[in-house]
């Protein structure tokens, strides 16, 4: 199980003089759940943007499942299996909660306007899959009640959920998920972790960005820590919490403190 | 089939009835037109729908009060009215489906005219019927020529590139001797005789023969356009209209389906502007000013940009409204703008804004019974979340 499926090959992304990422090495293998942290400004995002393909990296190279990311189309990334949530929800909020999630669907679909103009089989067959795959996964997210309601009026943890539910519409092998927590109470929080727990048993490798400590430290795996772009440690949960650099990094060197 | 359960939301539904029918009757008042419609039964709809079409199709020969204007009421009609409902049906596939802003959309339905002119006129004779296809595939090339390599533009710069590619074109028939240069070209060939339909035959008789012709174009083209906002092709220009970055992320090819956008709203256009060339059977540059465009995306914005219903609509009031306010004179235009502005200020979505399309009226496909989150503290033993489906 321990084969590397993304592999993030010295990266270093540089925006005018902002050094966004700096020499970022890591790979994260099949079925884990890596999580990557860091304090704000650490270059979290900025790695997830990457990876995703919405910006080429300066030097180095993101490989997935051996591949060069560097000059596929975004939507053509989507479609080899890797699939993001966004830190600030972006559904399209005039559109359903199901074809939301049904636009993932369609990431793998080719039926074009000469076959929905006229009907084929092929449209109808893709529409109907499309259909009920979406109302899976939303009745997974448990999220179904308000298929038919806009996004845009759907509460704030339904919209965070139903951004994971059109993600894995996409039928990713790696999903991301930029800081699925943020603005949960505890209890949403613990729910989420086992959320995630579920989507890596059912054999899906995840990327999770986080800021909140206990659910990194209670669901991941492995954990690579960016600070100021530059990689600082990787390893267990529990090597991370005992790591000096990342205390320092979140907390001040002990020299400031005193 | 599925609609009733579903009309409702469950966990309040039982709650309300409790409360009494008053409350309920409040709330079926306040409802939208567009609710209203789409909780009727489908064979009410479509009979609703077959009756318009029969009401539009009688219309010339209907003597009604007050609707015909001082002029020809049919040739308003064919010549104007009906020819500017397909040129909105066709923008509000860029406008409205695909959510990109072209000012230049007068530049296609010129292309549609002048295509016609040239092919049975000025340097050619093809006969009519093989003239239209030519000049509506001529009319989408002409949308992916300016489509490939300005569709990466967003908002306001693809509104002024458009803007200059309307006239360019009215600037380059202008200036072309082999398009006519500013006097034109005329004596373009007319539809043949087909039955009852004398398009041939006196004013009267050609107008309205135009007229028929036109209508059931609209229908074919209200027909195509509507399966195609029902599939994935209209599910990935609504997912370009809210969040392009977004949609491309999740593997919707966007350059790919903004094209087409392009492209079929340019060939629709260029369908308008070729009717309108084989009736007038004269054309020359002066008729593809840069204000068509604006009327045009008037008639979008005014209706309810991405709801054709509401697109025809708007079409309709715009090109109707001017002749039947000629009785002020030469202040009609200064009217029918307070006219837009006032609606703009009360009603910004247009006056039939689009509806949510509730997905399941489709298919036969059975919502699964749901684990309702909402009811209650989740509970914390890891939430609702079962095996993931596979």
């Amino acid at each position: 199980m321990d084969h590397s499926l993304l592999e993030v090959d010295h990266v270093t992304m540089q925006f005018g003089g902002l050094l966004a990422l700096n020499d970022v090495d890591f790979t994260i293998n099949s079925g884990e759940i890596l999580g990557l942290i860091g304090p704000n400004g650490a270059g979290k995002t900025t790695a997830f943007n990457v990876i995703t393909g919405v910006y080429q990296a300066t030097s180095g190279a993101v490989r997935f499942e051996g591949r060069n990311l560097a000059k596929i189309d975004r939507h053509k990334i989507t479609k080899l299996g890797i699939a993001r949530t966004f830190q600030n929800i972006r559904l399209f909020p005039d559109m359903t909660a199901i074809e939301n999630v049904m636009v993932g669907a369609d990431a793998h679909h080719t039926s074009g306007v000469l076959s929905a103009m006229l009907h084929l089989p092929k449209h109808k067959a893709e529409e109907k899959a499309g259909l009920a795959r979406a109302y899976e996964l939303l009745d997974f997210m448990g999220i179904a009640d308000r298929a038919d309601d806009a996004a845009r009026n759907l509460p704030y943890g339904y919209q965070r959920r139903l951004e994971i539910a059109r993600a894995l519409a996409t039928d990713p092998t790696l999903l991301c998920l930029d800081e699925p927590a943020a603005g949960f109470n505890p209890a949403e929080k613990i729910e989420l972790m086992g959320l995630i727990r579920t989507i890596r048993d059912q054999g899906y490798t995840v990327l999770l960005i986080e800021h909140d400590m206990s659910l990194v430290m209670g669901v991941t795996d492995r954990i690579v820590v960016l600070d100021f772009g530059k990689k600082i440690a990787e390893g267990s949960p529990a090597e991370i919490r005992a790591n000096p650099a990342v205390i320092a990094a979140y907390l001040g060197e002990a020299a400031d403190a005193s | 089939m599925t609609d009733t359960p579903q009309s409702s939301p469950p966990p309040t539904a039982a709650a309300k009835s409790v409360m009494g029918d008053r409350i309920s009757a409040a709330t079926t008042s306040r409802r939208s037109v567009n609710e209203r419609w789409m909780q009727l039964p489908k064979p009410a709809r479509m009979a609703i729908g077959a009756a318009c079409l029969v009401f539009v199709y009688a219309l010339p020969s209907l003597d009604l009060p007050l609707i015909p204007t001082q002029s020809d009421f049919t040739a308003l009609l064919a010549l104007i009215i009906v020819p500017y409902v397909i040129v909105a049906l066709g923008l509000n596939v860029v406008v409205g489906f695909a959510g990109l802003l072209d000012l230049g959309y007068v530049g296609f339905y010129a292309v549609g005219a002048y295509a016609v002119a040239i092919l049975t006129s000025a340097h050619a004779t093809v006969p009519w019927l093989l003239s239209i296809p030519i000049s509506v595939l001529i009319s989408m090339l002409a949308g992916l020529l300016l489509g490939a390599p300005t569709l990466r533009l967003r908002g306001d710069y693809l509104a002024i590139v458009t803007l200059g590619f309307g006239e360019i074109i009215r600037l380059l028939a202008k200036s072309s001797d082999w398009l006519g240069g500013a006097s034109g070209i005329g004596n373009i060939k007319s539809p043949p005789d087909i039955g009852p339909f004398k398009f041939s035959g006196t004013i009267d008789e050609r107008n309205l023969a135009f007229y028929y012709l036109a209508v059931t174009l609209v229908v074919i083209i209200y027909f195509f356009l509507r399966r195609l906002e029902f599939s994935r092709v209209g599910r990935s220009w609504t997912a370009i209209r809210e969040d392009e970055d977004a949609a491309e992320l999740m593997g919707v090819p966007t350059f790919k389906f903004k094209l087409w956008a392009f492209a079929i709203g340019a060939g629709i256009g260029g369908l308008a502007g070729t009717l309108y060339a084989s009736n007038v059977r004269f054309i020359n540059p002066d008729n593809f000013q840069l204000k068509l465009s604006i009327l045009f995306l008037a008639m979008v914005v005014l209706g309810g940009p991405g709801n054709m219903p509401g697109v025809i609509l708007g079409s309709v009031l715009v090109s109707y409204l001017p002749e039947r306010l000629r009785f002020l004179n030469t202040s009609r235009y200064f009217w029918f703008g307070v006219l837009l502005m006032v609606m703009m200020i009360f009603r910004p979505q247009g006056l039939i804004p689009r509806k949510l399309r509730a997905r399941r009226r489709e298919t036969d496909v059975e919502p699964p019974a749901f684990v309702d989150v909402a009811e209650g503290d989740p509970d914390l033993e890891g939430g609702p979340y079962g095996p993931l489906p596979a």
